[in-house]
């Protein structure tokens, strides 16, 4: 998030896209609840009904994978009605003239028919979102898992340029992180292309500071995303796997495809705090301790870092992650001997400027939020202050609207589209094993419209079968306004009814999200 | 009785909410909201209340497990260690360090999460260190 969660109360209008805030980040939605409390405009656009768009001010569903082609449609409204922040513009921006030209093109008629909002509900948003002192925008999966995702995210951040709202308080462009700790993986260089704190591998003064640090020698090239890590095991350019705390057979897209790949390993270890799927095709499985069981950080949505403290002894003869990782090294040849973790920041600190003023001492209480670049740095509550960016100027994007890779066709005539429920947490491997969450919601469902339940002849509670390109899985029907005629909804949480034995493993072409949030289906009721 | 409160943060989302995990004689037992924090000010969701839960479940894994003979059986930390260490020096060695991949997480800490990259990187000498955090 550029800005930090309690501001969002703060904020005079809110903008929520592609985000079921109330299931999937509850005390986010705290604060939008409060914020409306406050005088704020709510606005929510999501192609499900989704809980708070009972409350909001003006609910909007665009149609699946239209979000850039909406996006576009309210700069050109803004832009049109002079709503734009020019000031905020010259001083601080490049590109706005080829991005002028390009939502030129979306008119509110064009917009209407590519996204199924009304015109009335474009000014609306266009002139709250706008006018308003303080606006902010909220985003999350919705909107990154297409395989526009990339450019999803660019357009909200043209549109945060435009208006200026940005680099102020209980404002900026919100991305809410789906599993606690992915802020941190990315800080800390979990990714192909750059070392901790977004340092780019393949630039040869960077690589030189961590080869020294390391005192190791280092690849000039960047590795391998997710999809190409299995594609190589595929034809055999990849030939050992090593999973640490994922189960890439439940949340990848396309299940047969994944465990095909998985089984062509030559060595797979998994480590992990529960058995899955996964797991169950390595050949080394490894008991890692739980959050409550070790000491350690993890850095939240807003880039909060915050310590945790080891509450209870491991289960078992479970181990922290680091200590597994550090064994494996010294035995393969690469000596590590950390301590302890607060040893390992310290070494975080030195090769990482957002980290840089960061240790276990001064994460006592709050945590901070980085960058943080010295002892003596306060941390950082809002990004981009007096517009000023990373690269100098705030770049505008011109994005064209792109069509989802499957749309619906006579043979699979709905759309799929997927996501969380509020119980329980990604691949429902923590949720799923405690007890009370599991009373709560203990099986798979999908959700249909009653005019498509009335067509099929299914009642509330009976079995569907859901068919795609991909593969079939039956679920019991929940039947509910929440979704259109012609739309189903299926939570990924549940092995027995998973919804990733459905979904398109197309993926965006920059970030290699997989389009998790459309494709198209077929329904019958279970035989 | 040994009755301890111990200040963690939430393993579910990406808010980060913080409480204390209450234990009594080293078992779990509860969690209370943290009050002061500034992300939840006292507050949790329902899978937050829940969160100790299931971290002393007696379906967790709590010994390492090497597949013999088609199966997975329990062995000790020196023989699992070993093995992944010698196949991966035998793999790297026969194919090259990128013939080999890392999944780090969104659901480890900082400090495991840098550990990892940095045996990736420094010690195979391989980039190919994703996780999940698109999904
Ligand atoms: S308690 Fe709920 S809202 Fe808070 S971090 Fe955990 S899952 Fe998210």
């Amino acid at each position: 998030m550029t800005n930090s969660i309690e501001e969002l109360a703060g904020a005079d209008t809110i903008f929520v896209i592609g985000s079921n805030t109330t299931a999937a980040h509850p005390l986010v939605a705290d604060r939008l609840y409060r914020a409306k409390k406050n005088g704020a405009t709510i606005i929510v656009a999501d192609p499900r009904k989704i809980q708070l768009a009972l409350t909001a001010d003006l609910y909007v569903s665009q149609a699946l994978g239209s979000d850039a082609a909406l996006i576009n449609g309210i700069a050109h409204i803004i832009i049109k009605e002079g709503w734009q922040n020019q000031q905020f513009i010259d001083d601080n921006t490049e590109g706005y003239e080829q991005f002028k030209a390009l939502v030129e093109g979306y008119t509110p008629e064009r917009t209407t028919e590519l996204t199924g909002v009304s015109k009335e509900d474009l000014y609306f948003i266009a002139e709250k979102y706008a006018k308003a002192p303080a606006g902010s925008i909220v985003y999350c999966m919705g909107i990154t898992q297409h395989t526009s995702g990339v450019d999803n995210v660019k357009s909200l951040a043209n549109l945060a340029m435009l208006t200026g709202q940005i680099g102020r308080e209980s404002t900026g462009v919100n991305p809410l992180r789906g599993q606690n700790n992915v802020q941190g993986a990315c800080d800390m260089g979990g990714l192909p292309d750059v070392y901790p704190g977004y340092q780019k591998v393949d630039v040869p003064e960077i690589q030189a500071k961590f080869a020294k640090a390391w005192g190791a020698e280092l690849s000039p090239k960047a590795g391998l995303k997710i999809p190409d890590m299995l594609t190589g095991l595929n034809d055999g350019s990849v030939k050992a796997l090593f999973v640490v705390g994922e189960n890439p057979m439940m949340s990848d897209p396309d299940q047969h495809h994944v465990e095909q790949a998985l089984k062509k390993a030559e060595l797979l270890v998994v480590q992990d705090i529960f058995d899955h799927q996964t797991a169950q095709l390595a050949h080394v499985v490894l008991p890692g301790a739980s959050y409550a069981e070790k000491d350690g950080t993890f850095s939240n949505t807003e880039r909060r870092v915050q310590r945790l403290h080891k509450a209870v002894e491991p289960v078992g003869n479970s181990k922290a992650d680091w200590e597994i990782t550090q064994e494996i090294s010294n035995r393969f040849g690469y000596p590590m001997n950390y301590a302890s973790p607060a040893e390992i920041m310290e070494e975080i600190a030195t090769v990482t400027p957002q980290y840089g003023g960061i240790s276990f001492a001064r994460l006592e209480g709050e945590g901070l939020l980085w960058p943080c670049p010295n002892q003596d740095h306060p941390g950082t509550k809002f990004l981009h202050a007096g517009g000023k960016f990373a690269r100098g100027k705030g770049l505008f994007h011109a994005i064209e609207w792109r069509a989802p890779a499957e749309v619906v066709d006579e043979e699979y005539p709905l759309w799929l589209t997927t996501g969380r429920a509020h119980v329980h947490y990604h691949t429902g491997t923590m949720t799923r094993n405690s007890p009370s969450l599991h009373a709560l919601m203990p099986e798979g469902f999908a959700e249909i419209n009653p005019v498509e339940a009335e067509r099929l002849g299914v009642g509330e509670g009976e079995m569907l079968q859901l068919t795609t390109r991909r593969g079939t899985i039956q679920a019991k029907a929940m039947i509910t306004e929440r979704v259109r005629p012609g739309m189903v909804f299926v939570p990924f949480h549940f092995m027995e009814a998973c919804a990733n034995v459905l979904t398109n493993p197309a993926s965006d072409p920059v970030c290699k999200i997989p389009e998790f949030k459309v494709c198209a289906v077929k329904l019958d009721k279970a035989a | 009785m040994d009755y301890k409160s111990t200040l963690s943060v939430c393993p579910y989302c990406g808010c980060g909410c913080s409480f204390y995990l209450e234990t009594i004689d080293g078992k779990l037992v509860g969690t209370k909201p943290s009050a002061t924090s500034p992300v939840n000010n006292g507050k949790l969701c329902v899978k937050g209340w829940k969160v100790h839960e299931f971290v002393q479940s007696p379906r967790r894994l709590t010994n390492p497990l090497l597949r013999k003979n088609g199966e997975l059986v329990e062995v000790s930390w020196d023989e699992a260690l070993d093995y992944v260490a010698a196949g991966l020096k035998q793999i790297k060695a026969d194919h090259g360090p990128d013939s080999i991949a890392f999944l780090a997480s969104a659901k480890i800490t900082n400090e495991d999460n840098y550990v990892l990259q940095k045996f990736a990187r420094a010690g195979v000498g391989t980039n190919n260190v994703d996780h999940c955090a698109r999904l």
